[in-house]
């Protein structure tokens, strides 16, 4: 028999019982979905991670700390650390060595991390976001590959570049924000009292004081992005506006994190918390922390971090294919309980094709046939189900996100190797559950089979 | 359609049996028969209820194979063939009727006709020129889109004949093809299977009990008997 014939046949055939059949094909759609819905996650998830790292510039940068704070955090290092340069342990990360830093070879460029919350005004409308430092480095971002408007004319310009996101609870056509003036309503910090007396050791922050005031500064749009570009580690992905890094240090903001950083802050000198590194390439960030590590800080980049990540979702990865997997194995008893069925009901069936002149190879390749496509149609059916499943995830996870002020996120993601993947396995694992029904219509005998009525 | 052989032997047993072994027991089905029907005869097969006349048409058929003893049709032994040769073999040679009809009762007249040729792999277009003309010789040109539910037990034997017709085989087999029916309609089916027999050329082995209806149609008579043969009329 011809394939067009057979799959002719195998689709009249499944028509023919539809409650059933539709039955067992919704029962591979379903398994396919959780496996598609799972999958999709976890490649969602990693092409979250990887992309947002990728395109951030994540990878040549290296964040430097002042090593007490890290005390028992990167113990290995430390250790090293200690071997190597034990009297500089408590050397305070100020501008003497944010100087030296940028002396290293192949250093691009060395920024703090600023970020902190602010109002933004513009026209009658109020909202509240964080404001981030962006270094010029920031211009090579993907980032602002797609930009409305310009980047900085220069590093300390009075100007903000808004995130598209927010630009949108500005403004209705967030475009028509472009060269206007918004102002920025922050808290600055001021200190005062015992100047410069001790500078950066924790020990002695105690004996200055600060103040903290509020400030107004109107500042220019100068362009709008889609995607967020990288400023720094640890507020990452929190953004809705951003100041060029040298205006940001010059405003003297209380940042969200930088309680710490207050204490230790007094009169003209100032201590990072935290110091970004921006390398030329990637492969500079090894060679440089090792530099930074003997001047006796702490320094931390992705680069580790990513081999990590990429072996937990590997990890997870598998683990959400074998809850899949099982979801389908039991669809696939489903397909042949539905055709070890249909070859008790169709016997008769059987023997008269096979009295016609159908080979024990064509009644084998019918039911493979019915196996094969009800496997193709639940595959389908899985992909769109585990499809909306996802979409259905994303969007809950989107309100989560929203709610915590955070800019919404693709956390899933279904490729087309996915979707062809998922298919092909659907139709894969329905033949094999059609293996014995179909050898069992195959053998039947037809004198058998005709024998009664 | 017409055989290979003009007047040369179409069918030829040699000492086949059929036994089937139940626990202790053995139930000589078909017992050491040994028939030569000749290209373009119209043989009936007769006897009593259990005689063996069902299984020796199915081993006729290659649907069924012997225990010992050789089936000789065109020249090669049906029992020494593959699987595969003697789907094939049922395919293109014989075509096959029985008491209850047997069409696909999901199909249409249309697409039931149609199977073997479909099993044969006949081309589409002509596929379906072969089903009209087929269903069109025994009358039911008109009906190719019923279901056999919806037809007359003559005309759903009609459907089956045309179905047998269709891959235009050189054998008919008809296991009690009128059993089901009234004597007027069963009449009817007669005809049409001499009418193939004649204007065809197919050479028919027909199994019945109605000795009056094979004294009438058949050119000659075998009669079966606890699976042996009993008396054989002999070409006339
Ligand atoms: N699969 C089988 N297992 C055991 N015995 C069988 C089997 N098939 C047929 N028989 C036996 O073989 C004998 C011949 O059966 P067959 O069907 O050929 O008879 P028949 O002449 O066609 O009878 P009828 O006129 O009633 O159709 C019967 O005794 C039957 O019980
Ligand atoms: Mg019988």
């Amino acid at each position: 028999m011809k394939t067009r014939d057979m799959l002719e046949l195998a689709g009249r055939n499944l028509r023919e019982s539809k409650l059933r059949n539709s039955l067992t094909t919704l029962g591979i759609g379903v398994g396919i979905a959780s496996l598609v819905a799972l999958l999709a996650l976890g490649v969602g998830l990693q092409e979250l991670a990887s992309n947002r790292l990728a395109r951030s510039g994540l990878f040549d940068t290296v964040a430097v700390f002042s090593r007490p704070e890290f005390r028992g955090f990167r113990s290995s290092e430390r250790r090293e650390g200690e071997n190597t340069n034990e009297s500089r342990d408590l050397r305070p990360l100020d501008e003497a060595a944010r100087h030296e830093i940028e002396k290293l070879p192949n250093v691009v460029e060395v920024f703090p991390e600023i970020r902190f919350t602010s109002e933004v005004r513009y026209g009658e409308k109020s909202q509240f976001t964080f404001v981030g430092g962006l270094a010029p480095s920031a211009r090579a971002s993907d980032a602002f590959e797609k930009m409305q408007g310009s980047f900085f004319t220069s590093p300390d310009a009075e100007e903000v570049i808004v995130q598209m996101q927010f630009a949108k609870t500005l403004a209705e056509k967030p475009e028509t924000l472009l060269g206007q003036e918004v102002t920025l309503r922050y808290a600055e910090r001021q200190a005062m009292g015992a100047a410069g007396a001790g500078a950066g050791e924790p020990g002695d922050s105690e004996a200055a004081s600060f103040s903290v005031v509020r400030r107004e500064r109107k500042v220019r749009v100068a362009g709008i992005i889609e995607s967020e570009p990288f400023a720094g580690m640890r507020g990452f992905g929190r953004g809705g506006i951003f100041i060029p890094i040298g205006l940001a240090e010059k405003l003297r903001p209380v940042g969200m994190s930088s309680v710490r950083e207050l204490m230790r802050t007094s009169g003209n000198t100032t201590t990072y918390q935290t110091l970004m590194v921006r390398m030329s390439s990637p492969t500079q960030v090894q060679a440089a922390e090792k530099a930074i590590e003997k001047m006796g800080f702490s320094t931390f980049s992705m680069m580790e971090a990513m081999r990590s990540l990429r072996r937990f979702f590997a990890v997870l990865d598998l683990f959400l294919g074998i809850f899949g997997s099982l979801a389908l194995a039991v669809a696939s008893l489903g397909i042949i309980n539905t055709l070890v069925m249909a070859i008790l009901e169709r016997r008769r069936e059987i023997g008269i094709m096979k009295a016609l002149g159908a080979s024990d190879r064509d009644v084998r390749r019918l039911f493979f046939a019915e196996a094969g496509t009800m496997g193709f149609l639940g595959g389908v059916l899985g992909v769109v189900m585990g499809w909306a499943i996802g979409k259905a995830i994303n969007f809950g996870a989107n309100i989560w996100l929203a709610r915590q002020e955070l800019p919404p996120e693709k956390i899933w993601s279904v490729p087309w190797w996915l979707v062809a993947g998922a298919i092909g396995f659907a139709v894969a694992v329905s033949l094999v559950a059609g293996l014995y029904p179909a050898s069992r219509a195959a053998k039947l005998d037809p004198v058998q089979a005709l024998r009664y009525e | 359609m017409a055989t290979t052989e003009a007047n040369g032997v179409a069918i030829r047993t040699e000492e086949v049996r059929r036994h089937y072994v139940m626990g202790t027991s053995t139930i000589r089905a078909v017992d050491g028969v040994t028939v030569e029907v000749r290209a373009g005869e119209f043989v009936a097969l007769l006897g009593s209820s259990g005689s063996g006349k069902s299984t020796m048409l199915n081993l006729i058929a290659g649907l069924d194979r012997p225990t010992t003893g050789a089936i000789r049709v065109q020249g090669r032994d049906l029992a020494q063939m593959e699987s595969e040769e003697l789907a094939r073999y049922r395919r293109h040679t014989v075509g096959m009727v029985f008491q209850s009809f047997n069409l696909i009762p999901t199909m249409t007249l249309e697409e039931n006709v149609e199977l073997p040729a479909r099993f044969a792999e006949v081309e589409r277009g002509e596929r379906l020129e072969r089903v009209r003309a087929s269903l069109e010789r025994v009358g039911l040109g008109a009906r190719l889109e019923h279901r056999p539910s919806e037809l007359s037990g003559g005309e759903q034997q009609r459907a089956a004949l045309a179905r047998a017709l269709v891959n235009r085989p050189s054998i008919l087999l008809a296991d009690e093809p009128t059993g089901n029916l009234d004597s007027k309609t069963g009449t009817e089916i007669l005809n049409l299977i001499r009418e193939f027999n004649e204007s065809l050329g197919m050479t028919v082995v027909m199994v019945t009990h109605e000795r009056v209806l094979a004294e009438q149609y058949a050119g000659r008579m075998i009669f079966l008997s606890d699976g042996k043969l009993a008396s054989d009329g002999g070409p006339r």
